[in-house]
């Protein structure tokens, strides 16, 4: 690579809301397709596999190690789906004045953290 | 806007005119992602358990085996379109960007057909 002159990298900006969404969603889609797709993966072939490879999957599932990483996948998955319902607010050129993108942006974090509380509630009460 | 230059015309240069439909690709699949991840979940919360035969019963059936199979093919689909352009923003040398580019079309519809292999499998009583 020719040693071009850079622009302005991440830590010169201020934090925000709007960037701190932005970064998340992209981290989230990512974490998403490489965790939680393997594991869908898994938990399907192990249901076509029979009732022995399906046990082999729900010890591992239920294991602490296995919760965490399903709290995780929910999370990021409730995440990724508020954020993405905002994009499409987004793309139809609304929300972008500062106030309303700044409210828009902490309001995705804030529904996500519920979403994902009221999915393991439902599941666990 | 125009259209760049002449000479960079002629060295193909520029955009790949890829753009719009993989935006559109990404907002398809996002919708439908919604409708049968929203369906998936809720299903998941709705069954009286987590037991394989409980499990089993329910994705056996035609419409809920449907749901899958097409929750598969959209959700893959989604992320192969995300992950390339992960890839295209990170990745700027081009051999590894072309092994990348290759290997996440390798495992993504490898991914996707396995998924719906074992649905299949499910649905048709192959499993049981």
């Amino acid at each position: 690579m020719a040693n071009r002159p850079l622009s302005p990298h991440l830590q010169v900006y201020k934090w925000g809301p709007h960037m701190a969404a932005s970064i998340f969603h992209r981290a989230t889609g990512s974490a998403l397709s490489l965790a939680a797709l393997p594991v869908l993966l898994w938990w399907l072939g192990a249901l076509a596999s029979g009732p022995d490879a399906y046990a082999t999957f729900s010890a591992v599932a239920t294991s602490w190690i296995g919760i965490i990483v399903l709290i995780g996948i929910s999370w990021s998955f409730f995440h990724h789906s508020v954020s993405g319902i905002r994009h499409f607010v987004l793309d139809l050129g609304a929300g972008f004045e500062l106030k309303a993108n700044r409210a828009g942006s902490v309001a995705t974090f804030v529904i996500a953290l519920v979403l994902t509380a009221a999915f393991w509630a439902a599941i666990l009460l | 806007m125009g259209n760049g230059t002449s000479i960079g015309r002629v060295r193909g240069l520029g955009s790949a005119k890829q753009g719009p439909h993989h935006w559109l690709l990404q907002r398809f699949t996002a919708v439908g992602n919604l409708l049968l991840l929203g369906f998936f979940v809720v299903s998941l919360l709705l069954l009286p358990d987590l037991s394989y035969a409980s499990v089993v019963e329910w994705i056996a059936r035609p419409v809920p085996a449907t749901a899958m199979a097409l929750l598969v093919i959209s959700v893959f689909w989604h992320a192969r379109l995300g992950l390339q352009v992960v890839i295209e923003d990170y990745v700027h040398e081009a051999g590894n960007y072309f092994a990348l580019i290759i290997a996440l079309n390798l495992a993504l519809f490898g991914g996707a057909a396995f998924g719906v292999f074992s649905i299949i499998r499910l649905a048709l009583g192959g499993a049981a």
